[in-house]
């Protein structure tokens, strides 16, 4: 059943943008930490994107993609109005929530819009959010107004300097667990890089740290087994096990190379789309 | 046929050999996703037909897990009587076509045929496969006739099925031909389950057969929703609490097995799911003009003996590797896959890695497949189960290289809808627990059957749970009249 798109905002030109569907079903069940698994056309790809926000009342849910390939290409080809051919979910394991005092959400890039859902949901259950985000400059910062708008706490790096600190999210986040001693858990969502350099920093402070994680995935509900990740020298299905695992004990190094393993056929994938694109056709 | 052949079945009459399936050249299918089996000509359908012997107690049916009236629709088709030969098989087989092409009828009703004895049991497969097809070819509106006899839906008598696969299809062809509406609901974008996801195009054509099947359901007013997930987007009490009166659980086998060795998570090497999945969901064969892509491998392994592990492998032929090798512990003997796959496979060019089992794959820097280690066995003693069991030959190894692993072990329960319905009883091995008569679960009017109750098994036995569990069905919504 094709879901409509309400509302489309391009936060980076040509690059990043954000979606509200129509899609009841899924907002009423969806809880942070939930993805879907979308297909825009007949001949298109499912590819799996976590859940930014839901507005059970409303009936939408509410998606942030990175143009980075021909599927999000062509997503990025719909307009208000326009209908997503297939959308189903929500999958995964929602975020364990409690009451618990501090907890730090720290997103990076698209992740931050991941990041978001899981942070109003710490915020529901009563804990003082802090949110740390981080961009290259000031104009890639993606969800500052909304996180603003309910965590106490919002610190900021970007790589140029151009907004808050110069420097990576990691600064502010070791900085923070130096003198703050109430942080009960650390969340994660962003880049694979990031998320290891975060959960490097947390280690030696001890302090729990979930890590959302964005692995390859073909159906998104426990058939297939291309999500796989070692955590703790175990093989977990992100899908179904996860998306959120124990970042001290996931295998960041085998995460990188298995999100490369079908770097070429992307590449070939999306020159093609180019090429058709660019010849008139659709 | 006369009495004499009857009570000689082995040396009164003669008996013509058995017809042979015409089949796309191996040169030549390798190069394309094409059916590999052409079918019976008409000829060769009565010809063979001709060779059943219409025993007084058929053993055929018997071995039948459906119980198709085998004798009488063979009886009939040698006759020439081809709609009453369909009538007979869909009487009690809502999916022909499927079946005529992937059951494994050497174990089943061609396995319990008289002449078997000699090896050449009628084949009833095919001419299963030849009714079906030739009688959905003539008309369409033909092929859907058998609606006219149909009692009107009702749609306040209203079933959920969760899942599209073979037993969730039956279940909704037995109770919608009885007037009563069902809804099946299928978590991924296309219905069907593993006739679509799981078999190859090459051996089940799913435009021309899955999809016929599922269109002539939907002509018996079945509702088909794609993309919601049990267990996800609704739960079972939310069905109840929607006003369906019972639910049939058809989720299928769930979560790959992997071996357990070292470099099991190096790039290249995938479950036969995640392979089978991208190639026949995804037409990743069509790739780059379909999106999904699959991996290329020049030198394709392939882990398993059975049904899957050749499809996988006959798959890898077809997209181009240079080799491929199907390891398996044991012998060519003990090799569970249907007969005709394996003649095929090694028809195609599949080299049998017989009494070998993987001990460690090796990559590269960047984390590739480059080989396999393998450990060299010999058959054992008899296993509980009667089968010889392999044992490793001491300190004989020897190494591949491989830069695709495919690996085709079998399944574990999927958890997403179990774990969502904590009140249903599971078995030992983690699998639904139903009652045997009437396919029920713990969970009063909630049925279950297939690969979700039995753990990987065959299209016919899923079909045989869920006609078992829709007879119950409808005797509880309509009465026993």
């Amino acid at each position: 059943m094709p879901c409509k798109i309400l509302e489309k905002e391009r936060l980076i030109p040509g690059q990043t943008s954000k979606l509200v569907i129509d899609a009841p079903h899924i907002a009423k069940k969806a809880q942070p930490g939930n993805f879907v698994i979308l297909r825009v056309c007949e001949k298109g790809e499912r590819i799996p994107l976590t859940i930014a926000d839901a507005d059970p009342e409303r009936g939408t849910i509410t998606i942030v993609y990175l143009v980075m390939g021909k599927s999000t290409a062509l997503l990025e080809t719909l307009d208000a109005g326009d209908s997503i051919l297939d959308l189903c979910g929500p999958l995964g394991k929602p975020t364990h929530i409690e009451k618990a005092g501090t907890v730090i959400c720290v997103g990076g890039g698209t992740g931050i819009a991941a990041m978001h859902h899981i942070a109003k949901g710490h915020h529901k259950a009563g804990n003082h959010v802090v949110a740390v985000i981080g961009a290259r400059s000031k104009d890639l910062l993606l969800f500052y107004d909304e996180l603003s708008s309910f965590c106490p706490e919002v610190l900021v790096s970007t790589d140029d300097g151009s907004f808050g600190h110069k420097g990576l999210v990691t600064d502010l986040l070791r900085q923070r667990l130096k003198t703050d001693k109430t942080v009960s858990e650390v969340v994660a969502v962003g880049p694979v890089p990031m998320m290891a350099a975060v959960a490097k920093t947390t280690e030696p402070f001890g302090v729990k740290t979930t890590v959302s994680l964005n692995s390859i995935m073909v159906d998104g509900i426990g058939m297939c087994g291309a999500c796989r990740v070692s955590v703790g020298g175990e093989t977990r299905f992100a899908c179904v096990d996860g998306p959120e695992f124990d970042g001290h004990k996931v295998d960041f190094n085998e995460l990188r190379q298995r999100l490369a393993a079908f770097k070429p056929q992307e590449k070939a994938s999306y020159d093609h789309h180019c090429k058709c694109t660019c010849a008139g056709e659709k | 046929m006369s009495a004499t052949a009857e009570r000689k079945p082995a040396g009164g009459r003669k008996i013509a050999p058995r017809v042979d399936m015409p089949c796309q050249p191996a040169g030549e299918r390798i190069r394309n996703f094409d059916e590999v089996a052409l079918g019976y000509t008409q000829q060769m359908a009565t010809e063979e037909a001709k060779r059943c012997l219409q025993c007084k107690n058929p053993k055929c049916v018997k071995g039948c897990p459906v119980e198709v009236p085998i004798k009488d629709f063979i009886g009939q088709l040698a006759k020439g009587d081809l709609e009453g030969a369909y009538r007979t098989i869909k009487s009690t087989n809502s999916l022909p076509s499927v079946c005529g092409r992937v059951c494994p009828q050497e174990n089943q009703c061609e396995g319990a045929c008289v002449l078997n004895a000699k090896g050449q049991p009628v084949a009833i497969g095919r001419l299963e496969r030849y009714v079906a097809d030739t009688y959905m070819a003539l008309d369409a509106c033909n092929y859907l006739s058998a609606k006219l006899t149909c009692p009107a839906v009702d749609p306040d008598l209203r079933v959920a099925c969760i899942g599209s696969g073979p037993a969730s299809l039956t279940v909704a062809g037995y109770l919608s031909s009885r007037g009563i509406k069902v809804t099946v609901f299928e978590a991924l974008h296309e219905v069907g389950g593993v006739l679509v996801y799981g078999i190859p195009e090459f051996r089940l054509p799913k435009s021309a057969i899955v999809e016929k099947e599922v269109q002539a359901l939907r002509t018996q007013e079945v509702d088909f929703v794609t993309n919601w997930v049990g267990g996800r987007t609704f739960s079972v009490d939310d069905l109840f609490a929607e006003g369906y009166r019972a639910v049939f659980i058809g989720v299928g086998a769930g979560l790959p097995r992997f071996l357990g060795i070292p470099g099991e998570n190096l790039t290249g090497v995938f479950s036969a799911n995640e392979y089978l999945t991208r190639v026949n969901l995804g037409r990743a064969y069509a790739f780059p003009d379909y999106d999904t892509p699959v991996y290329q491998g020049r030198n394709v392994t392939v882990y398993g003996g059975g049904n899957v592990a050749m499809d996988a492998a006959r798959t890898a032929q077809r997209l181009g590797a240079e080799s491929v090798r199907i390891v398996y512990r044991r012998t060519r003997d003990e090799l569970p896959a249907r007969h005709e796959e394996l003649e095929h496979a090694e028809e195609e060019g599949v080299i049998l890695e017989l009494l070998a089992n993987p001990v460690t794959f090796h990559g590269d820097e960047m984390g590739r497949l480059t080989g396999v280690t393998l450990q060299r066995m010999r058959l054992g003693e008899p296993d509980a189960s009667g089968r010889r069991s392999p044992v490793p030959v001491e300190g004989d190894t020897y190494d591949l290289p491989t830069d695709l692993a495919i690996i085709a072990v079998g399944t574990r329960p999927n958890p997403i809808l179990l774990e969502a319905t904590p009140q249903l009883k599971l078995s030992r091995r983690g699998y639904i627990e139903v009652d045997e008569e009437t396919g029920e679960t713990s969970i009063p009017n909630v049925f279950a059957g297939g690969d979700i109750v039995t753990g990987a098994a065959t299209v016919i036995l899923a079909m045989g749970a869920g006609r078992r569990a829709a007879k119950e069905i409808r005797r509880r919504i309509q009465g026993d009249g």
